[in-house]
């Protein structure tokens, strides 16, 4: 966090603002984190499957950030890991639960990655990092934030990936009879070369600003 | 019950279906271990040991959650099981063996996060496998991840002294080579037609 405060004080709208954007933007868990690489390569073959996943981690996030900050005063220190992974291996449960009763197509196309977001790290990385040190509500935002800015990363990469691997958005076809899909991209091979391409990408953008700065001193030397 | 035969079950988790580079399990070790060879083949080992001593434990507890009618503890009574698999086989080498011990340093605890191991029990019992049949996978699925770390290593130490763009070093580097590595297991596939 930015300010730094002597005792408590209630969060105002602005840091709540700050926890929220956080991990939208400034430390989004995949594209400047790189965390949680597992299922964000293995679940982007199409946009339907990266929401599904993202928004999955999402609830599990927000519920472990939310329950573990209510705890934290609570657990001691020894076992706080343990701690950790069992509120999100339970949460994780439902919503395994929950999205057997929701979608089975859905249920059947993620498979064992809903079991696995227990060990997704951005989750136990922010229990760890935030929520063990900070109040409730911004525990939530947080990881309110975190959770969009993984489910925003994975549309990133499934509409790459299901553009030009399959030639449709969502399952609505784009192109016309004679689309030749790049089969490629649905494959493993395809899941690295996308994150790679977007990693450049993101990389470059922020490598801008000084770029400039040096291209400045040059002229000016 | 499954029917795939023990050498079928070994190649297709070896190979075919390698755990790193076509089902996308243990990225994160594979991207942060990867650096240095001597590091690489000292974490491949420690994942063998835990992922072969925790599918026979999961196995074991599997048995146990179905004859209690039970299974909705399943995913948390496997990762209660790898993190102590994790801490007991740290005490036990530390014992028996301190060389070792020293050897593998910070890796031990940090595989309680790697998904394989938690992939592999739970593909088991997906799978329904016999007892043999879950051993040979965990061997052949754990020795597909430190194959691919050990290739991986070695390339980025072949890379170290050339000359990559500012923006490609790092992960996006890594990536990239995953992603031609993963082109070239793509032509296992022909070995065993898929599972």
């Amino acid at each position: 966090m930015a300010h730094v405060h002597g005792q408590e004080l209630p969060a105002s709208t602005a840091e709540n603002m700050e926890a929220f954007f956080n991990g939208l933007w400034n430390q989004n868990p995949v594209f400047v984190q790189v965390l949680g690489m597992c299922p964000t390569l293995a679940v982007t073959n199409s946009v339907r499957n990266a929401l599904a996943m993202g928004l999955a981690t999402t609830f599990v996030l927000v519920c472990s950030n939310t329950l573990i900050s209510m705890v934290r005063k609570l657990v001691p220190k020894q076992v706080r890991i343990a701690t950790y992974i069992l509120i999100i291996a339970t949460f994780v449960t439902i919503v395994d639960y929950l999205i057997k009763a929701i979608s089975i197509p859905v249920y059947k196309a993620l498979g064992a990655f809903i079991a696995l977001i227990v060990v997704n790290c951005i989750i136990l990385g922010r229990a760890e990092a935030y929520a063990s040190k900070n109040p409730v509500g911004k525990s939530m935002l947080d990881g309110l934030g975190m959770g969009l800015g993984f489910a925003f990363a994975l549309t990133c990469l499934g509409g790459v990936r299901e553009i030009l691997g399959a030639g449709s958005f969502l399952g609505i076809h784009l192109f016309g009879a004679n689309f030749q899909p790049w089969v490629l991209f649905l494959l493993p091979p395809g899941g690295f070369l996308t994150l790679a391409a977007w990693l450049l990408i993101f990389s470059s953008w922020k490598a801008r600003p000084r770029k400039k700065a040096e291209a400045l001193e040059e002229i000016a030397a | 019950m499954n029917q795939a035969s023990l050498s079928s079950i070994f190649l297709d988790s070896l190979l075919i279906n390698n755990f790193v580079l076509s089902v996308f399990l243990g990225i994160c070790p594979f991207i942060g271990v990867s650096g240095k060879f001597a590091t690489a083949w000292r974490m491949g080992v420690s994942v063998i040991f835990v992922i072969t001593v925790s599918s026979v434990l999961a196995y074991a507890s599997n048995l146990l959650l179905v004859f209690l009618h039970a299974e909705y503890l399943r995913i948390i009574m496997f990762i209660v099981i790898i993190a102590s698999t994790v801490q007991l086989l740290e005490m036990f080498i530390k014992k028996t063996s301190p060389v070792l011990f020293r050897a593998l340093g910070i890796y031990l605890p940090l595989i309680t996060t790697n998904c394989a191991v938690l992939g592999v029990a739970l593909f088991q019992t997906a799978r329904e496998y016999s007892f043999a049949q879950s051993v040979v996978f965990a061997v052949g699925a754990s020795a597909g991840f430190a194959l691919a770390l050990v290739i991986m290593s070695v390339i980025r130490e072949r890379l170290e002294l050339s000359d990559v763009p500012g923006v490609a070093r790092g992960t996006a580097l890594v990536l990239m080579l995953a992603g031609i590595l993963s082109m070239a297991f793509m032509g296992f596939a022909g070995m065993g037609g898929g599972a």
